[in-house]
């Protein structure tokens, strides 16, 4: 008696869980169609063949082409000239240089990537394994700063560069010392992962008479792996997504922006209705800007989000 | 572990209850936060100034009465004391930061620090006949008030890093005439190189990080806080001289008339600093409840291909933020592809109602998968066998959610939350590239606001297109007093949860 109503207490709990289960499923198929729409939209429009005046008014191209991305790369698009209303095909280079700004973008966020990681482990070993007087009153120091709304700085740091003619033609130099020149306040994440790594091995390499320095490549950097790629990956997308100070170091000239800066003018209105493909080659653009850091994300995707649970319990 | 009676209360509330505390806690919190602060730190801070004041001149006063005469030569001569000593290093370099110093002064720095009280004269002309004398006036470039004052603040810095300097030498002068009383052991040169690689390697490891803050964080945030007691703006910059001008833009926000300018700042400014305000809570409280639900769904027991729905909201961060919220902007345009292909003609983001939704809406699709991947991963440090003594104990999937997962992650995040809400509070990617604060404001001399602009990406637009320095380094000084006051009371409170961690 007892055991047949217990029987179907736990069969009509397994409905119950089965029900619960294809709710949940379908909550988890929506909520991926919601966050993959856009992205899906920007790969078909990327290769969408046929060229069109107004904004894309449809999902799937009818052509498909790679066009879109060879144009991008040979600085051509087609070009509707005014009052005729026909279509040919020219160099963009006047109005917009993508490879430029790609090259650009690239070689600031490779060498703001190692030298971020750089000034951030060391700043981190510094202020975790370090005792000094002044430790304290820095890291408050450092607290303080970061409260200061960035663009308050950024304009006194333009009038800084514009002084030492860093600004426009050699705005990769100043962009780079502007992402680098801050790095030492984004030191909290690695700082509380050193943190975890027991000071006892310090220790009993010191008693063998290593030295700091010896402490710190010998022992603290082989034991952080999964810390220095958490640094390199968001050191990189820093600089490769930065619009703010790119847009306000780089000036008006359209040769030196970075993408960011580029291809927001890319789909200014102005500028999407000069162009039959703009919105084409604006999408092969965002796909190009995204694959290598999406690619690199994903191999290292374990460690990144590592960083994140650990940054965020820590606090 | 002591549990107090009110833990224990608080540990039998629901999680609504517990909400509801927390909330009502931090409330009743504010006046003694408050309070600590005026009663607390602020004495603190003026001890300590007080006593680093005490032994400056304490130090000054043994080295005249007791030290030696090359201690009392170092008072003039920077490093003697060293140099007599074969500190050959430490010696030079006490020296040549004295020369330089002297040399920068004379031709340079004195000059410069003369024109800061008036931050220039003479406009820049041509050159022209004096109509009273006959002569002839030269040409002339004319003062430039932005370099004055930021080659004033340099000097300033440097007068304060010397006297510091002359300090340690007066000092360093004294400590060696005392070890070689106590016949005690002179670091050499070499001794003074090999402590930089150990037990004085932070300032190895330091002093490129330092240069590097000191240049582009804290100058430029001192350059700042002084223009914002100027009128520098876009009529008032090079060649035209800007002056001081107190606290003119500070009573501009709270309503008085800024001469000169024809933006209406003391209007735009509350307005936006309300939206701001409304916009943080939203848009942290949203991504946190909902990003919650979500990693909650998808590591439910049963649920299959987790690492599937993880990878496809994980997108979200691998794509640059730039590239789909510019996509965004352009599919949620008037006449982009959501409207054409539902056919309708919404105002996604040109309705100042509607394009306030939308932006906390994307910013939800932004923000989710970042709590998503925090909570997964909070979710799996829980101790399994909370869940199963409360199973033997008779608890429910619900009341174990309520009891145990839902407290758990609370107490563990809460830091976090405090980080994103400041962190939204200046949040200006979103905004500017998804709507470029659009609609604008009605009214007109907006200084190109409009309805979902934030105080930040304003500021953006006043540095950029207006021009207008002084007003927007006024405004990133009570933006900074906001995010200050905001983190100073909740950091006492994320204290206490640090502590509160091991509640289990």
């Amino acid at each position: 008696m007892e055991g047949t109503t217990k029987q179907k207490k736990m069969r009509s709990m397994k409905a119950v869980q089965r029900t619960t289960n294809a709710v949940v499923y379908i909550i988890l198929i929506v909520i991926s169609v919601i966050w993959l729409i856009p992205f899906v939209f920007l790969i078909m429009q990327s290769l969408r063949g046929e060229i069109s005046t107004g904004a894309a008014d449809y999902f799937f191209p009818k052509q498909w082409t790679f066009d879109n991305y060879i144009h991008l790369f040979q600085n051509k698009g087609y070009f509707i000239e005014p009052g005729k209303g026909t279509v040919a095909l020219i160099s963009t280079a006047e109005t917009y240089n993508f490879v430029n700004w790609y090259w650009h973008t690239l070689v600031i966020a490779l060498v703001v990537t190692v030298v971020q990681t750089v000034i951030v482990l060391a700043t981190s070993y510094a202020l975790s394994r370090m005792r000094f007087k002044m430790r304290r009153p820095l890291m408050n120091v450092m607290l303080i700063l970061g409260m200061f709304p960035g663009i308050m700085s950024m304009t006194a740091i333009y009038f800084l560069l514009k002084l030492v003619k860093l600004t426009q033609e050699l705005s990769m130099l100043g962009l780079i010392l502007i992402y680098v020149g801050s790095s030492c306040m984004g030191y909290y994440i690695c700082k509380g992962f050193f943190d975890t790594i027991p000071k006892s091995l310090d220790e009993a390499a010191r008693i063998d008479g290593a030295s700091r320095q010896t402490v710190f490549f010998k022992v603290i950097i082989p034991l952080s792996k999964p810390i220095i790629i958490y640094t390199i990956l968001t050191a990189f997308m820093g600089p490769w997504g930065d619009y703010m100070f790119a847009y306000l170091i780089t000036g008006p000239t359209r040769d030196y922006w970075n993408v960011a800066v580029g291809m927001k003018k890319m789909l200014e209105p102005q500028t999407l209705g000069n162009w039959a493909d703009g919105f084409q080659r604006f999408c092969a653009a965002g796909v190009v800007v995204s694959l290598p850091i999406t690619i690199l994300f994903f191999i290292l995707q374990r460690y990144y989000v590592e960083g994140v649970t650990g940054g965020a319990v820590k606090g | 572990m002591a549990i107090t009676a009110s833990e224990l209360e608080y540990l039998g509330m629901n999680g609504w209850q517990k909400f509801g505390h927390n909330l009502t806690a931090f409330f009743r919190r504010l006046p003694r936060a408050f309070l600590g602060i005026f009663s607390v730190q602020i004495p603190k801070l003026a001890r300590k100034i007080w006593n680093a004041i005490k032994s400056f001149f304490l130090t000054l006063y043994n080295a005249i009465a007791h030290g030696d005469w090359k201690t009392r030569t170092s008072f003039g001569i920077m490093g003697f004391a060293q140099l007599a000593n074969k500190q050959i290093l430490r010696g030079l370099l006490f020296l040549v930061f004295e020369i330089l110093f002297i040399v920068y002064m004379c031709f340079f720095g004195a000059g410069q620090l003369s024109m800061f009280g008036s931050l220039g004269t003479e406009v820049r002309h041509e050159s022209y006949i004096d109509e009273v004398t006959g002569n002839r006036v030269p040409a002339s470039e004319g003062d430039n008030s932005m370099l004055i004052l930021l080659y004033g603040i340099l000097t300033i810095i440097f007068i304060i890093a010397f006297i510091y300097a002359w300090y340690s030498n007066i000092k360093a002068a004294y400590a060696v005439q005392q070890y070689k009383e106590a016949n005690q052991h002179l670091a050499t040169t070499k001794e003074d190189l090999q402590t930089l690689a150990d037990a004085q390697y932070h300032k190895t490891l330091l002093v490129g990080p330092l240069i590097g803050l000191t240049i582009f964080t804290i100058l430029p945030i001192i350059f700042m806080i002084f223009v914002g007691f100027t009128n520098y703006d876009k009529a008032h910059s090079y060649p035209n001289l800007f002056t001081w001008t107190g606290f003119a833009n500070f009573r501009a926000i709270f309503g008085g008339k800024l001469a000169g300018s024809n933006i209406e700042f003391a209007r735009i400014f509350w307005k936006l600093l309300i939206w701001t305000v409304i916009w943080a809570i939203l848009a942290t409280f949203s991504n946190y409840i909902v990003g919650m639900v979500v990693a909650l769904l998808i590591n439910k027991k049963g649920i299959k291909l987790k690492k599937l729905w993880r990878t496809v909201l994980i997108m979200t961060i691998a794509v640059p933020q730039f590239v789909s919220l510019l996509l965004m902007s352009n599919m949620l345009g008037d006449d982009g592809i959501i409207n054409k292909l539902l056919g309708t003609t919404v105002k996604w983001l040109s309705d100042p109602i509607l394009a306030k939704v939308t932006v906390i809406v994307v910013n939800m699709w932004v923000g989710i998968p970042y709590t998503m991947l925090m909570v997964s991963g909070i979710l799996m440090n829980i101790p399994a066998d909370l869940y199963e003594s409360a199973r033997i104990d008779g608890a429910g999937p619900f009341k174990m959610y309520f009891k145990i997962t839902l407290p758990y992650v609370w107490h563990v995040t809460t830091p976090y939350l405090i980080t994103s809400f400041t962190g939204n509070l200046n949040n200006f990617g979103i905004i500017y590239l998804l709507s470029g604060g659009g609609p604008m404001i009605g009214g007109g001399r907006t200084g190109g606001a409009g309805e979902t602009d934030l105080l930040i990406t304003w500021l953006f637009k006043l540095v950029s297109e207006s021009e207008a320095y002084g007003m927007a380094s006024v405004i990133s000084i009570l933006m900074f007093i906001i995010t200050a006051v905001v983190s100073l009371i909740t950091y006492n409170r994320s204290k206490a949860v640090k502590n509160e961690e091991d509640f289990m």
